[in-house]
């Protein structure tokens, strides 16, 4: 009769444990569930502890602000790059700039960028709109070079359409002479 | 010789989007040499009609620098196409050709618009129309009157009925806008708060084709002027922009950077069956079909700088065409194929060049420093363009020879760009 009533009790133990977990999240004062005959362990069912579980996200966009692209003044806030007259060359100055992205899009296969090429207002319309593809084509170029994947990259070109800067002087025209990365949900 | 005016209503209620009745103000700025005087005699009973039918003639053969207008003292009884003419009369009013006409108000509300034209030099009649209209036609009507007087005088087909398509931007809006050759009548095609460039008309007349920005890059679309619906033509990966109609109105020639780069494709109006025309390393760019249709002229940056090229549409290789200066762009070949207008840089100054393609002299025809975009009317004899004056832009219209030119800008404020000016409308 006592072992019967023992084996009742530890089943019933048991079956409180089951429940127990199943019902418990990460709830950090679990504590570990000792069955009658005290101890834990104790229990001849075989006691379960339950951890907390703390999720960590490595997709990158909700990760450190070093990795986000939208956080300003951070290194990826930086999205332009500006050119000399009749020139496509990415000077050596924005070559920090560029790998700190080609990383981030390596890292994050999944990110989209947009290129726009701009030149300043002198000249045809049209033959502007073609070297302004030349600009953000030679990005595109590096950015790929350095590890990005073609297919995350659209280079497109604004000719002189979208200036920066309004006036008509070298000052105004050399703020328009550029390139400018733009990240999903800024295009 | 009865016109049939209903089609002309149709036109006037053709376009969608807002009715900014926005108007181009002309300024005529050089005068011509050698006009030929003309008497335009308001026309009996013609303030039945608004605006006045003269007026509209007087001003659209004054336009076109080849006439003056006199000032005429009032002539009672007002002659008319009816009447007989007393030539040494009109030569001792310094006449070298007489217009003469009526009005009348028909029972069912319509109108009736006789006139006669007479050469007083030679003392002869040059033929006369009579049109039957509705009250709003009476623009319509001078513009056709001044057709007929300028063709009869001249020789060459006026260009009085037809439109111009350009580009408005006010502040941060911009609108596509067609209006009357005269200005008059600006209606909007497309309004967008990005930039829209290359507006070029089908060679019917029914549609435009043009790039917009409103997809933060360039896209082309085809327009359809009747019920203001539009498709995409090109949106490719990359940039899609300078629209070409080719004379027959099946192909479009554009630029793609779909492949890399800048190159010409040429495609249906509705974006199918696209296929690769140029093949550089280099920008190729602003195709235009000369209007026999057997070469595609072009810009191209291939041999170091800009220069304008041109592609046998039968096939082979293109060659240049340009070779003096270092930045020569945006061909346009005159309707009779002989003359090639194009944007040449002297010293920093953009101004209009003509290439004579049977001899190949040129010359430049304008003296200004920010001249884009130039467009000859369709009988060849002027050449809009866009300028930049005061710090505003404008467009600029000069006779082919750069001996006349007018200057239009928006009545109402803001700069007028990327001018082109549409077809003969048969």
């Amino acid at each position: 009769m006592r072992a019967n009533l023992i084996s009742l009790l530890a089943s019933m133990a048991a079956a409180a444990l089951m429940a127990g977990c199943a019902s418990t999240g990460s709830d950090d004062t679990a504590a570990p569930v000792s069955g009658p005959g005290g101890g834990p362990g104790g229990a001849r069912g075989g006691a379960v502890t339950t951890q907390p579980v703390k999720p960590v996200d490595v997709t990158g966009a909700k990760g450190s602000p070093e990795a986000d692209p939208r956080v300003k003044q951070g290194p990826l806030s930086q999205r332009s790059i500006y050119y000399d007259l009749d020139k496509f060359d990415i000077k050596d100055e924005y070559r920090g700039m560029v790998e700190a992205h080609a990383k981030y899009l390596r890292e994050n296969p999944a990110s989209r960028m947009l290129i726009q090429g701009n030149t300043d207002e002198r000249g045809s319309r049209e033959y502007n709109v073609g070297l302004g593809q030349r600009r953000a084509d030679g990005v595109k170029r590096m950015l790929v070079l350095l590890g990005a994947r073609e297919g995350q990259i659209e280079s497109v070109s604004l000719g002189e359409e979208k200036p920066q800067a309004d006036g008509h002087n070298e000052d105004a025209w050399a703020k328009n002479r550029r390139s400018d990365m733009l990240y999903s949900g800024e295009f | 010789m009865r016109f049939r005016w209903v089609w002309l209503l149709g036109l006037a209620c053709l376009l969608s989007a807002s009715l900014a009745r926005a108007q181009l103000s002309i300024e005529i700025t050089g005068g011509g040499e050698q006009r030929t005087p003309i008497a335009v005699v308001p026309f009996a009973g013609e303030s039945a009609l608004s605006p006045s039918i003269t007026s509209i003639v007087r001003a659209d053969l004054e336009r076109s620098g080849l006439f003056r207008g006199l000032e005429l003292p009032p002539i009672v009884p007002t002659p008319t196409e009816a009447s007989t003419i007393n030539y040494p009369e009109w030569r001792s009013r310094l006449a070298d050709a007489l217009v003469v006409g009526s009005v009348a108000t028909r029972a069912d509300g319509r109108f009736e618009v006789r006139f006669r034209l007479f050469d007083v030099v030679k003392q002869t009649p040059l033929g006369g129309i009579a049109y039957t209209l509705s009250k709003d036609q009476a623009r319509a009507t001078a513009h056709r009157i001044a057709d007929f007087v300028y063709e009869k005088l001249t020789g060459n087909r006026g260009v009085f009925s037809t439109r111009i398509a350009y580009v408005v931007k006010r502040g941060n809006r911009y609108e596509l806008q067609i209006a009357d050759a005269d200005g008059a009548g600006a209606e909007t095609a497309l309004a967008s708060f990005e930039p829209i460039i290359s507006p070029a008309w089908s060679p019917d007349g029914r549609r435009l084709a043009y790039v917009s920005f409103e997809n933060k890059k360039p896209v082309v679309y085809v327009h359809s002027l009747i019920d203001g619906k539009r498709q995409v033509a090109a949106n490719f990966r990359g940039s899609n922009s300078a629209p070409a109609w080719s004379p027959d109105g099946r192909t479009l020639a554009v630029t793609l950077s779909r492949e890399g780069g800048s190159q010409i494709f040429l495609m249906n109006p509705d974006g199918s069956n696209v296929r690769r025309l140029t093949s550089s390393p280099a920008i190729d760019t602003e195709p235009r079909y000369s209007p026999d249709g057997r070469w595609l002229y072009f810009t191209s940056d291939r041999g170091g700088t800009p220069q304008i090229y041109r592609v046998p549409m039968s096939g082979g290789d293109p060659q240049r065409v340009t070779f003096e200066g270092s930045y020569n762009v945006s061909p346009r070949i005159s309707p009779d194929g002989n003359k090639l207008a194009y944007i040449t840089r002297n010293s920093g100054r953009f101004q209009v060049a003509l290439l004579d393609l049977t001899n190949q002299q040129t010359q430049v025809i304008t003296d200004s420093e920010r001249d884009e975009s130039p467009s000859f009317a369709p009988n060849g004899q002027m050449i809009l363009l866009a300028t930049v004056l005061g710090g505003r832009g404008v467009l600029s219209a000069v006779s082919s020879d750069g001996r006349f030119k007018q200057r239009l800008s928006a009545a109402t404020g803001g700069d007028v760009r990327e001018p082109a000016w549409g077809p003969f409308i048969e």
